[in-house]
């Protein structure tokens, strides 16, 4: 008797799948940081395998911080002190306190990405645990995602609704809005921005990922797809723009919160400097009061003014940090600033938390869908088994990521493991949809299925615009990679406090060529593999 | 005839109270405004007074310094900022004391002097008096320990439930169909009986595989 493949409960549970796979800590991080700066079978598990190895490690981060959030004071808001306890910790007075917590408590970061230190067991815990937390989740397949996926897509939008009522009350806020709204027309010119735009889409919406895929066979036949795939999208981008206007809310506050802080250094040094009486030098009149002291003491003026630092609220706005900056440091940093910040903090990280499981349990469906279809393995060993090694060898692997050096090998999984392979895999998706299987009969397997007939924007996009414009990507892409000439990444100098650009050496230029053919070259070798078989078996059938 | 006498002394207490010059003379800086907002008050001789007892209060704290007085202790060069210098005389009130004696004293009353003039360490400044920094509370065993090990117990006892639970049914499910391929007449389950006549057992939700056909049925169809 064969056992039927297990079903979602309900089509909602499908819906909410995608959504809580798509609506992923991208939304948070990476659209704003996009909209500040400008006014997306073999190769596909490959690449999710890439993705869910480094993918839990920025989940392993959020436990680090959701626990750490139960202290009062919070520990990213208060220097450490000196050995003597006369003063701050040296490193942390030359950085900020928050970027202190981030690179030397958290990652323990290493000067440069050859010096590896040892594994970190704090952040090699915290890592354990999410891959435990994905294992449980995926433990049963569909009937246990299928429950959980309820809570990650809807908990993420309760969070994001009180934050925005939280974040819009906040002094400031209007700042950032005003900023975010305010196109930068010379920007739009720019192609660059189109294409991080369209990067975002596909990353976002989580295409060629296989994942989908993955959700959408454990579909009935019949489900009606076009309306889902409209809905996911609408509801993807609606997020999107929502996240950003929660974030640049925040964003507003804590430029306002800087700025006012620098404002009232200058109008301190500028008090004790002339023993002027306290209080007379507000803000408003700060600028008047400057001429007036340069013109009536120039020599003493003279002395007080390398200190004295041009305080602008532009500039603190500008400080654009994406990835893992914005959501650990600059965020951070605005929340130790509000009041009952432990709460704040907490909710906070609690939905990054269920963004990234959504988003995990989004890629090991990918990975696992196809192995426990196939009947090699799943005939040897349970679908628990199945699971529970994969996160095995995940979790050990992700080890590499909590040494000193982790980071710096994150960053380059984050950059190079997806993007290139991303665009060509789902540019053969769609060519092999559209032209290799045919689209009158794709078009007649959905009419079949649906009873609905393909709309002609669906055919259009598919057949032609959606092609031209992944291959511009791609020729784009490539381009960069090539005129950038050798590639360079930030590190974190503990002496200056600050980030600094350095090269990478041969050896890791060559692992990032190695990752990035390994998963392009899959489509080609699969390709050319199963057509050298078809050929030696003289099968006539046609490609499935 | 008292007058010369007078102008001498307080040519003295001019001459021991220099700011800057004098190795003993300490700064202050007072920040009420920025402190207290609309309760300020106004720094006037009363509050110069207050300082000067609080002073000679942390001074009489050190041994050998009990008989330190009020008067002991002079004001100079008071600023509108509110800034002024002070220096700590001895009984005869013809030297200063040490400044390390001075720094040692006031450390160790700084508290006292902040709370009687409703200020902190950043409002009421001695320079050239560092303040102690208050360590922050390392409680013995770090919270986010314990935490993480309630979460991590909670996950564990979750997973091994549900392995344990999927064990069970996978045990259940295969005595089930195990049942139904041996020999035909044993695939009856419950036999439903109505008026005393046993239904149909073939009427029952799953009905029988005839494995007769079963082979013959694959190799025929190929998917």
């Amino acid at each position: 008797m064969e056992k039927t493949r297990p079903l979602w409960a309900n089509p909602l549970q499908f819906v909410f799948a995608c959504i809580s796979y798509s609506v992923g800590l991208g939304n948070v991080w990476r659209f704003p940081y996009l909209c500040q700066m400008y006014g997306g079978g073999v190769a596909s598990v490959v690449v999710s395998f890439f993705l869910s190895m480094y993918y839990n490690v920025i989940n392993a981060w959020g436990f680090w911080y959701l626990f750490h959030s139960f202290q009062d004071p919070l520990p990213w808001s208060v220097c450490p002190l000196n050995s003597n306890h006369t003063g701050y910790d040296e490193e942390c007075e030359k950085a900020t306190s928050t970027q202190y917590f981030w690179y030397r408590k958290t990652l323990n970061i290493s000067p440069s990405i050859q010096e590896n230190g040892g594994v970190q067991w704090e952040p090699a815990l915290c890592l354990i645990l999410a891959w435990l937390m994905v294992y449980l989740c995926i433990l049963r397949g569909t009937e246990s995602t299928g429950k959980v996926v309820y809570f990650t897509a809807l908990l993420p939008y309760c969070v994001l609704i009180i934050y925005l009522v939280r974040g819009l009350t906040l002094h400031g806020a209007t700042n950032g809005l005003a900023y975010m709204f305010t196109p930068k027309l010379e920007q739009l010119a720019n192609p660059r921005a189109w294409i991080n735009a369209a990067t975002q889409i596909f990353f976002s919406l989580g295409l060629g990922f296989g994942s989908l895929i993955a959700f959408a066979s454990y579909n009935e036949p019949s489900n009606n797809c076009q309306r889902h795939a409209i809905i996911v999208s609408l509801i993807n981008s609606f997020t999107s723009i929502f996240a950003s206007i929660v974030t640049f809310s925040i964003y507003g506050f804590k430029a306002t919160f800087n700025y006012e802080n620098c404002l009232r250094k200058v109008i301190l040094l500028l008090t004790n400097s002339f023993d002027l009486e306290d209080g007379f030098l507000t803000a408003s009149n700060l600028e008047q009061v400057k001429t007036y002291l340069a013109s009536t003491y120039p020599s003493k003026y003279s002395e007080v003014f390398p200190q004295i630092k041009n305080c602008s609220l532009e500039s603190e706005l500008n400080t654009a940090v994406q990835g893992t900056g914005l959501a650990f440091i600059v965020y951070t940093e605005a929340i130790k600033n509000m009041e009952v910040s432990q709460l704040w903090s907490v909710l906070y990280f609690f939905m990054l938390l269920m963004l990234g499981i959504g988003s995990m349990l989004g890629n090991t469906a990918a990975i696992l869908t196809p192995l426990t279809d196939s009947k090699v393995i799943s005939s040897h060993l349970p679908k628990e088994a199945i699971s529970g090694l994969l996160c095995l060898i995940s979790c050990a692997v992700g080890l590499v990521f909590t040494m000193d050096s982790g980071n710096y090998w994150f960053d380059i999984f984050n950059d190079y493991a997806a993007t290139l392979s991303l665009l060509l895999i789902v540019l053969v998706e769609t060519i092999a949809i559209c032209y290799v299987y045919g689209l009158r009969r794709f078009e007649s397997d959905l009419q079949s299925m649906t009873g609905r007939s393909l709309n002609w924007y669906w055919k259009v996009m598919w057949a032609g615009v959606s092609p031209l414009l992944i291959v511009s990507l791609f020729i784009f892409y490539l381009s960069d990679y090539f005129l950038m000439g050798t590639l360079q990444y930030q590190a974190w100098d503990a002496s200056q406090g600050q980030l600094v650009t350095k090269d990478y050496p041969t050896y890791v230029l060559v692992f990032i060529g190695l990752l990035v053919a390994s998963s392009t070259m899959c489509i080609p070798l699969v390709a050319l593999g199963t057509f050298v078989m078809r050929h030696q078996r003289g099968d006539t059938a046609p490609l499935a | 005839m008292l007058w010369p006498l007078f102008f001498l002394v307080t040519a003295i207490h001019a001459e021991l109270c220099q700011p800057a010059d004098a190795e003993n003379a300490f700064k202050v800086r007072l920040s009420i405004k920025t402190a207290l907002g609309d309760k300020a008050y106004a720094w006037d001789t009363n509050e110069e007074y207050l300082f000067k007892a609080m002073v000679a209060f942390s001074m009489r704290k050190v041994p050998n310094r009990e008989t330190t007085e009020i008067s002991h202790v002079l004001l100079c060069n008071v600023t509108q900022r509110v800034s002024f210098w002070f220096v700590v005389t001895d009984p005869s009130k013809k030297y200063t004391l040490p400044a390390m004696e001075v720094q040692s004293a006031i450390r160790m009353s700084r508290n006292r002097i902040n709370n009687a003039f409703f200020l902190n360490d950043q409002t009421l400044e001695f320079l050239k008096i560092p303040s102690t920094l208050a360590p922050p509370s390392d409680p013995a065993v770090p919270i986010w320990i314990i935490v993480f090990g309630v979460i991590f117990c909670i996950v564990i006892v979750a997973i091994t439930v549900l392995i344990l639970s999927g064990i069970r049914q996978h045990r259940r499910n295969n005595d089930g169909p195990s049942e139904v391929e041996d020999a035909e007449d044993k695939c009856e389950t419950t036999i439903t009986v109505e008026n005393g006549i046993p239904c149909d057992p073939l009427d029952t939700k799953d009905g029988c595989l005839n494995d007769a056909f079963v082979t013959e049925g694959e190799r025929l169809t190929p998917l």
